[in-house]
């Protein structure tokens, strides 16, 4: 399979002081959608500023479609699309005039009213720029990304600041431009974001790749594919922990300021354990919910930290 | 690895393209067609740019409109022989060259003081005359000299020779036909300066640079529109001031179209690029507006855009006269007011030193500047 893009021990350090990449090796295939996730100052931008081949890495190396971006840049432009995580285009042109502009860059570009009518821009074709509501900016800036008929597309946190819909909007034109064949290079903070869209992903922590495979994968290495969270009344010192620990199915406990999650295989057969060794203790269950373990938990156990600390 | 996927499969999968593949200057022209786009619609360009030198040279040009000397005004004290320095000053040989009004000695003394008159005048018991002004005032001092003449001559005093004068306020002397070409010069640099140095610095703010080079547009094509931009908005700058003057004020136009066109060109070039410099490094607005204010701010007190630069120290002229305001202005102003040729030695001299500020200035931002 060919890869679409790759690189090799990748390190960034700003101003010889903040290290803000520090040896990241990744290999996407053509066709993949690929996530980068990570909390706020991870290197998420930094990296895949690099492989868009804007930023100059202190060391490693970057592989476009199998070029380095040293050489061929200008044939490489031809067949990536970016959206950077903020760019403010200029107010006073339409959007129509934008993606036109974008597009009259490229040898061989898109006509601007497909890019519209497939973006759900038709209708705003003439508005200034200034006068798009957030979503709709962010779908122009996909939208002059896309002009070019690229092969990789590089989005730096497409949704961030999205409501709801305008966020699923974007989720289905990535999926589309996927399904065509193209390869897509994401950053996000969101979990559900990673694991609806991406069919690999990277977590990233202060500059490192601290996982890396697919949404089940990561969440398999996890252990349990459940938690339940709970809190009880009572004394709930170390050695509970330790109660928990022993019931039976756990693979792990956390103890997040009262409310406890266990991550388990079966829940049917852990929670009647719970709720006797409570009964037990003489203290009772404040609360008490199962779902299903999310990235959020392979974060959570991997860092010990949220990923949005909102 | 060694499996890479079928080609074919490949082209399916991407989108149908237009048929129309773009030619090696589209992105140029699209960039320039943005550009103007912008500043058309954007009210303050157009007010800046366009309406407000014109405004100055208006506002200018009426309060320092050549006017016909006043007449001076004289006091004469009352007295019993009052009436032969009134007589003497009222002759029609003198032309209404004077307002002469007769007062008691402190009324007339008083408003001398308070600047109603330019001169007193008091006739002594032995037939001669008192003058009282003030040498600090130079119209004083004016009147002084002509009511002495008129008074001599009233006395039958006879002119040793015969004089002619001939009165000259011709087109061409005026103030306002030096302030134009100045106020051309002046907005030529603003507009290079904040329209090529804002802008650009905005644009990298706005990290619209870097998207911009995220894709294939040549960077020397991105310079290459915003300095076109500039060129075209010159050409309506300089249109709209030189018709001004010559509609409303009559200016006479000596220098050829071309000759003045080809200057403005310079003058637009050589900014555009100084411009550019000061732009080349600078992340916030705020930092490069200060630098542009540096630079532009002792051309606007030395360059002679409002008065002639003449007035400063002999030892400061060699510089003032290598900023490159005071070589356009100057350049302007000899072709525009004097019709003299761009090759003659002194405007060759200006030329070259806009050339080599612009072309300098080029040389190094290209070498310095920061597109992220
Ligand atoms: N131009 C710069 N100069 C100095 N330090 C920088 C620069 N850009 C980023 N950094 C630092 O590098 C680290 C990584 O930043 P980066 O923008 O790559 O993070 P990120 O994962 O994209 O974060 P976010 O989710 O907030 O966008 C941060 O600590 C940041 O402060
Ligand atoms: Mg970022």
């Amino acid at each position: 399979m060919g890869f679409a893009i790759r690189c090799r021990d990748l390190r960034k350090t700003y101003d010889g002081k903040v290290e803000a990449v520090r040896g990241v090796s990744l290999s996407i295939a053509a066709g993949e959608c690929f996530g980068l996730l990570g909390p706020n100052g991870a290197g998420k931008t930094t990296t895949i500023e690099i492989l868009e081949g804007l930023l100059e890495p202190t060391s490693g190396e970057v592989e476009i479609l199998g070029h380095a971006w040293s050489r061929n840049s200008r044939d490489l432009r031809e067949q990536i699309g970016i959206s950077l995580q903020e760019t403010r285009l200029s107010e006073k042109l339409s959007v129509r005039e934008t993606i036109e502009l974008f597009g009259s860059f490229y040898r061989q570009p898109r006509p601007a009213q497909d890019v519209l009518e497939e973006l759900q821009l038709t209708e705003k074709a003439d508005a200034w720029v200034g006068k798009l509501s957030g979503g709709q900016k962010q779908r122009l800036a996909v939208a002059t990304a896309l002009v070019g008929n690229p092969k990789i597309l590089f989005l730096d946190e497409p949704t961030t600041g999205l409501d709801p819909q305008s966020r699923r909007q974007l989720w289905d034109i990535i999926r589309e431009f996927q399904s065509r064949g193209g390869t897509v290079m994401l950053t996000t903070h969101y979990m559900d974001e990673a694991e609806k869209l991406c069919d690999r992903l990277a977590i990233v922590d202060h500059g490192q790749v601290i996982a890396e495979g697919s949404p089940a994968e990561l969440i398999a290495k996890l252990g349990g594919h459940h938690v339940v969270e709970f809190s009880a009344s009572g004394n709930s010192d170390g050695s509970a922990l330790e109660t928990w620990r022993s019931l039976p199915g756990v693979e792990s406990v956390r103890d997040d300021a009262g409310v406890i999650s266990l991550h388990v295989d079966a829940p049917h057969i852990t929670i009647p354990a719970l709720l006797d060794a409570v009964e037990r203790q003489h203290a009772q269950i404040l609360h008490l919910t199962t779902r299903q373990a999310s990235l959020e938990d392979v974060f959570v156990r991997l860092t010990g930290r949220h990923l949005r600390e909102d | 690895m060694a499996i890479s996927e079928p080609p074919v499969r490949e082209m399916q999968t991407r989108q149908p393209v237009s048929a129309r593949r773009n030619g090696r200057w589209s992105g140029y022209w699209h960039l320039l067609m943005a550009r103007m786009r912008e500043l058309k619609r954007e009210p303050e360009v157009v007010f800046w740019v366009f309406v407000f030198p014109l405004l100055l040279a208006l506002g200018l040009g009426i309060a320092f409109r050549s006017k016909p000397a006043a007449a001076a005004s004289i006091a004469v004290v009352n007295s019993a022989n009052g009436e032969r320095p009134v007589s003497a000053l009222l002759q029609p040989s003198q032309q209404g060259a004077f307002h002469v009004q007769v007062l008691e000695r402190e009324a007339a003394l008083n408003a001398f003081r308070l600047g109603k008159f330019d001169l007193v005048v008091e006739s002594q018991g032995d037939g001669g005359y008192k003058y009282f002004y003030d040498p600090a005032r130079p119209e004083s001092v004016l009147a002084r000299a002509q009511v002495d003449d008129a008074l001599q001559a009233g006395a039958g005093r006879k002119d040793a020779v015969f004089t002619q004068s001939a009165a000259s306020s011709e087109v061409g002397s005026r103030y306002i036909d030096f302030l134009i070409p100045g106020l051309l010069g002046m907005n030529l640099m603003n507009s290079g300066m904040w329209g090529v140095g804002f802008a650009l610095v905005d644009m990298r703010q706005r990290k619209l640079l870097k998207r911009f080079v995220g894709t294939p547009m040549r960077r020397s094509d991105f310079l290459l529109a915003i300095t076109s931009s500039r060129l075209v908005l010159m050409i309506i700058e300089v249109g709209l001031l030189m018709s001004f003057g010559v509609l409303f004020f009559h200016m006479r136009v000596l220098g050829s179209f071309w000759a003045i066109a080809l200057l403005a060109s310079l003058g637009a070039v050589a900014f555009g690029g100084i411009g550019l410099l000061t732009a080349s490094r600078a992340q916030k607005i705020e930092s490069v507006s200060g630098l542009i204010n540096m630079v532009m701010m002792p051309m606007w007190i030395f360059s002679g855009v409002f008065f002639s630069y003449e007035r400063f120290p002999a030892v400061a002229q060699p510089f003032i006269k290598l900023l490159p305001l005071t070589a356009l202005n100057d350049a302007l102003r000899a072709t525009i007011l004097e019709g003299a040729p761009l090759l003659s030695s002194a405007q060759f001299g200006r030329l070259l030193i806009l050339a080599l500020w612009g072309g300098i200035s080029f040389a190094l931002a290209l070498k310095w500047f920061r597109w992220t």
